[in-house]
């Protein structure tokens, strides 16, 4: 069942569109704001509330990276694997990001901090290798830089648990 | 139109129209995968890249919009090393297992790779693998092979009405999947199998049995629905091996329902009879034809001596062909005997004396999809008339408005303008209310038949918008589904319906339940003679006093007429147990004659052990004998036999020949089914002046309103035949049987009637009616009207239950 809140916003956006099936993308980006990621059930609320098949909100679902199907890390680090960044060194990002988090592409970490997720081209070909963490952009990235940017999450969240840890 | 060019022919096509239009028209075929002439364009494969003139690069036939003098070319140089580069590309992920792929010889894929493939493959790296999914008893997959067409996926968007397959993932990861776990459970899904231009999704019933190429193809038509849909049927070593549509536009198109397709199953059934069998001191054996035979003659005989003529009688069922019901009819009326029928689910027979001709669809089929608003009463439309459905689910995208009245309410995977879902002793309430509405609306008096009946109705705002609906938007039809056909009053939801359709000026016809429902009344297989049909109008029925008893009266399920069943039957092609609208009084009834010979395809377990049956005798289905159908439109259709019959079966014409002979009756020298057809139906096969829905003068009974409730008591059941046990062979096809439409019965009901029983739901309940209790488990649909419980009939689980629609009282266990 879709939570008030999520049936709320979703009935916001609705109003912008000419029919339930061209609202569905806006749709499974809110249950995932208020669920971390878009699980089997939520497909069927949403197919639910917006008098769509599974299947087709599946389709849509899947097509679209930024749509999770799985459940993800806290943060979600998607690394531009296309053609301009393939040649500007992306495999040895990829390795790279891989030996640092010890996970492959497609998982998450065992503390359930990041996932590590192929993506096609993020559109910044002139500054590849590319790649995004969460909502923020990362370019001309080489080993040493990624170094810093993972430091950069790892601090900021000791600083917010900080707090809790001196209690306990 | 638009005129242009394609390799130097002139065509024109209708605005819209597109290039791929164009070269069908010509007979210039253009390779292709995801273009179906029935499904929306998704240029998707673009195997059909063709050359245009001024256009840079070549365009996809299927979705380039042919335009005033456009020059294209569909074997040039360039078309085809598009095509061939295409095709390179949908292999280098194809397996190419065509040696263990059930399409192969028949894969559109493995054609136009042969046309247009390199020999060899320039691909070295690693291929991709699809895993497989399970997507019921139907459909076998083979997901690496899929091409990504779409095509199955459109199909359920588009035809069967419920996308139950999508593609999921993107480019390099896409897949064709049911949303998780699902399984696809359309009644329409075997046609997905037929779309597939690969191996992906294959017949799992099929599967590595046969070879295309080592069949033999034979035509054939449906006996199961009333459609009267085209086959295929696919013979290897005088077994039936496979059936597929055979295209007719007029009727199913390119399509086929399940039932349809995958009911041959039934046809090779371990419970197939092939021998005839006796049952002597209570002990059943086989025996050969003669002593089969001449034991039923000899019974008919002594029962016409001992109790008179009057005593025999005979049910047909509607699956049957028109020459077999003739001659049924025939053998009854020559002993002198008018009891003849084949309406075993009918309750009321009140209507017999006034009907007209025989009741049918009342417009051509194909035309269904014209209409602009319809009304169906009392009918689980889809599961009886799956095809039908879908012309009616075309008419609705095409702005029909649809509108029901029905005690239940399934998804009809369409849009339903307005839905009157009422209990069954209702229904005729709310007919009653539209037809007042639309007298209002039209300022016309009631008509008088119906006068006295509509004095104290007032029509609600439902009925308003159903009148509204009919007289609004031209054309627009009435149909009587198969629901209404078996209710209670069914003369007057008929005669309601006929005045509504006639002062809104619609058609008006009546949704035929079997193959034969038409060719039934035709062949003269009712008791009230040969007033239509039947050019023999003075057969020895007639002479005999006419009026004989109705199948209600014949089994004993008639209360008016209690004590009224035959001392001999002769039962063609039915499971009474099952077949009836109160299977408990009709075994019953069956029990206590002194002869009940059954003509039947297979050994029917109750027939044996409830014991009611004295002989069986092993008859053809339609694949092992020539015949004709009518079908619900009134088309008449003729067939052969595909295969030889089995074992020592016989076709059921010339048993009754044979029987008419050895009792010395006349006119039963027929060499030929066809010189049976020719006694029954005028030169050139045209029934039109024999079709008619209509009844004569007849006044509707007054209306009652709803019964009370009290307690369990007043409780009605709505008794619905599933879609898999409608006839005999399809209650043996075992893939169908395990389909979801083929799960045991069960008892549903509202939310609130639950409550108020305080039953839970899975809770095993017992179910009474009359004499017959059975227990089964509740299940909630809250879409039921109150005081009602869906059990479904035809059914054995259900068997021992009585009238399909009547009172059911409920009990905890
Ligand atoms: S399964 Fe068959 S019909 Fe469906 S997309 Fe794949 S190739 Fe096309
Ligand atoms: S290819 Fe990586 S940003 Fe475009
Ligand atoms: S047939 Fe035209 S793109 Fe597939």
């Amino acid at each position: 069942m879709l939570s008030e809140q999520e049936r709320r916003e979703i009935e916001a956006h609705a109003r912008h569109y000419p029919n339930n099936r061209a609202v569905c993308i806006e749709a499974l980006k809110i249950v995932q704001q208020h669920r971390g990621w878009v699980s089997n059930e939520g497909i069927a609320d949403v197919a639910e509330a917006l008098q769509m098949k599974p299947a087709e909100l599946e389709s849509v679902a899947t097509f679209y990276n930024m749509i999770f199907r799985k459940p993800v890390g806290k943060h979600v680090i998607l690394l531009c694997d296309s053609v301009s960044c393939w040649i500007m060194g992306y495999e040895r990002l990829r390795q790279h990001l891989g030996d640092r988090l010890g996970i492959r592409p497609g998982q998450t970490t065992a503390d359930g901090r990041f996932t590590l997720l192929p993506n096609v081209c993020l559109g910044a070909c002139d500054h590849a290798p590319v790649m995004m963490v969460d909502e923020a952009h990362y370019q001309d990235l080489d080993p040493a830089r990624i170094d810093e940017i993972l430091a950069s999450y790892q601090q900021e969240e000791e600083k917010s648990t900080d707090g809790n840890a001196a209690h306990s | 139109m638009i005129n242009f060019e394609i390799d130097g022919k002139p065509v024109s096509v209708p605005k819209n129209g597109t290039v791929m239009d164009g070269a069908n028209q010509l007979g210039i075929y253009i390779p292709h995968f995801c273009y179906h002439k029935k499904l929306s364009i998704a240029a998707n494969c673009r195997m059909c890249l063709v050359q245009v003139e001024k256009a840079p690069k070549p365009l996809p036939a299927c979705a380039t919009p042919a335009m005033e003098g456009m020059k294209v070319f569909t074997h040039s140089g360039q078309a085809v090393t598009a095509q061939k580069g295409v095709m390179e590309f949908l292999l280098i992920n194809h397996p190419l297992d065509c040696p263990i792929c059930d399409q192969g010889g028949e894969c559109q894929l493995q054609d136009l790779a042969v046309g247009y493939g390199a020999s060899s493959s320039r691909y070295t790296e690693t291929k991709r693998v699809v895993a497989n999914k399970n997507l019921g008893p139907l459909i076998s997959t083979d997901m690496t092979r899929c091409i990504h067409c779409t095509r199955c996926v459109r199909f359920g968007q588009e035809i069967a009405g419920i996308m139950e397959l999508g593609m999921v993932g993107r480019g390099e990861h896409s897949e064709i999947l049911a949303f998780v776990g699902k399984t696809v459970d359309s009644e329409l899904s075997g046609n997905v199998i037929d779309l597939c231009p690969v191996g992906a999704l294959v017949s799992k019933p099929f599967r590595y049995s046969a070879r295309t190429w080592e069949l033999s193809r034979r035509k054939s038509i449906s006996p199961h629905c009333g459609l009267g849909s085209n086959l295929i049927v696919q013979i290897k070593q005088n077994r039936v091996m496979r059936v597929l549509p055979r295209e007719n536009e007029e009727i199913n198109e390119c399509w086929l329902s399940d039932k349809d397709r995958f009911s041959y199953e039934g046809l090779n059934s371990e419970e197939r009879l092939t021998r005839p069998m006796i049952k002597q001191g209570g002990v059943w054996q086989e025996c050969d034809w003669q002593t089969a035979l001449e034991f039923v003659a000899n019974g008919l005989k002594d029962v016409k001596e001992k109790y008179g003529a009057e005593s025999i009688g005979a049910l047909g069922s509607a699956h049957s062909t028109l020459e077999e019901l003739y001659l049924l009819q025939k053998l009854v009326r020559g002993l002198g005997s008018a009891s003849v029928d084949h309406r075993v689910r009918q309750s009321d027979f009140r209507a017999d004396s006034q009907m007209q001709g025989a009741p049918w669809l009342g417009m051509p089929i194909a035309e269904i999809s014209q209409l602009k608003s319809l009304l169906v009463i009392g009918s689980t439309l889809r599961k009886d008339h799956p095809l039908l459905a879908h012309r009616i689910r075309q008419a609705v995208k095409h702005g029909a408005e649809l509108n029901v009245i029905n005690p239940i309410d399934d998804d009809l995977l369409t849009k339903v303008r307005n839905r009157a879902i009422v209990a069954p002793d209702k229904m005729v309430s709310m007919l009653a209310e539209v037809l007042k509405a639309i007298a209002e609306l039209k300022g016309v008096e009631i008509p008088d038949d119906a006068k006295n009946a509509l004095s104290t109705v007032s029509a609600s705002d439902t009925a308003r918008a159903i009148a509204i609906s009919l007289s609004d938007n031209k054309p627009a039809a009435i149909f009587i589904g198969n629901l209404a056909q078996h209710h209670p009053r069914y003369t007057d939801i008929c005669k309601l319906a006929q005045h509504i359709a006639q002062i809104s000026d619609v058609r008006f016809g009546v949704l035929g339940e079997a193959a034969n429902s038409v060719g039934a009344y035709i062949a003269g297989a009712v008791p009230f003679g040969n007033r239509f049909g039947n050019r023999n109008a003075d057969t020895a029925g007639d002479r005999h006093g006419g009026q004989g008893a109705n199948a209600s009266q014949m089994l004993g399920m008639d209360d008016a007429a209690s004590g009224t069943g035959c001392k001999a039957y002769i039962l063609l092609n039915l499971e009474p147990e099952l077949d009836c609208y109160n299977t408990q009084r009709a075994v019953r009834t069956l029990a206590a004659a002194d002869l009940v010979v059954m003509m039947t395809a297979y050994k029917s377990h109750a027939a044996i052990q409830d014991n009611y049956a004295d002989v069986l005798l092993p008859i053809a289905p339609f694949t092992e004998t020539s015949g004709t159908f009518v079908s619900t439109e009134g088309r008449v259709q003729s067939f052969n036999g595909v295969v030889a019959p089995l074992g020592e079966t016989r076709p059921a014409w010339k048993v009754l020949r044979v029987l008419g002979n050895i009792l010395q009756l006349d006119g039963f020298d027929y060499e030929t089914s066809e010189q049976v057809r020719g006694d029954v139906l005028p030169a050139g096969n045209d029934v039109s002046a024999w079709l008619n829905s209509r009844l004569g003068s007849l006044a509707v009974n007054p209306i009652e309103a709803g019964k009370e409730n009290k307690g369990s008591e007043g409780l009605q059941r709505i008794g619905e035949v599933p879609i898999y046990q409608a006839d005999l062979i399809v209650r043996r096809a075992e893939s169908l049987q395990r389909t979801r439409d083929a799960a045991a019965p069960l008892a549903w009901m509202s939310g609130s009637l639950m409550a108020q029983l305080g039953l839970q739901t899975e809770e095993v309940i017992r179910l009474k009616q009359e004499e017959g209790e059975v227990q089964l488990p509740v299940a909630q649909d809250d879409k039921l009207p109150a005081n009602c419980i869906r059990i479904a009939s035809a059914h054995p689980s259900t068997a021992a239950l009585g009238g399909m629609f009547d009172q059911i009282t409920v009990e905890k266990s």
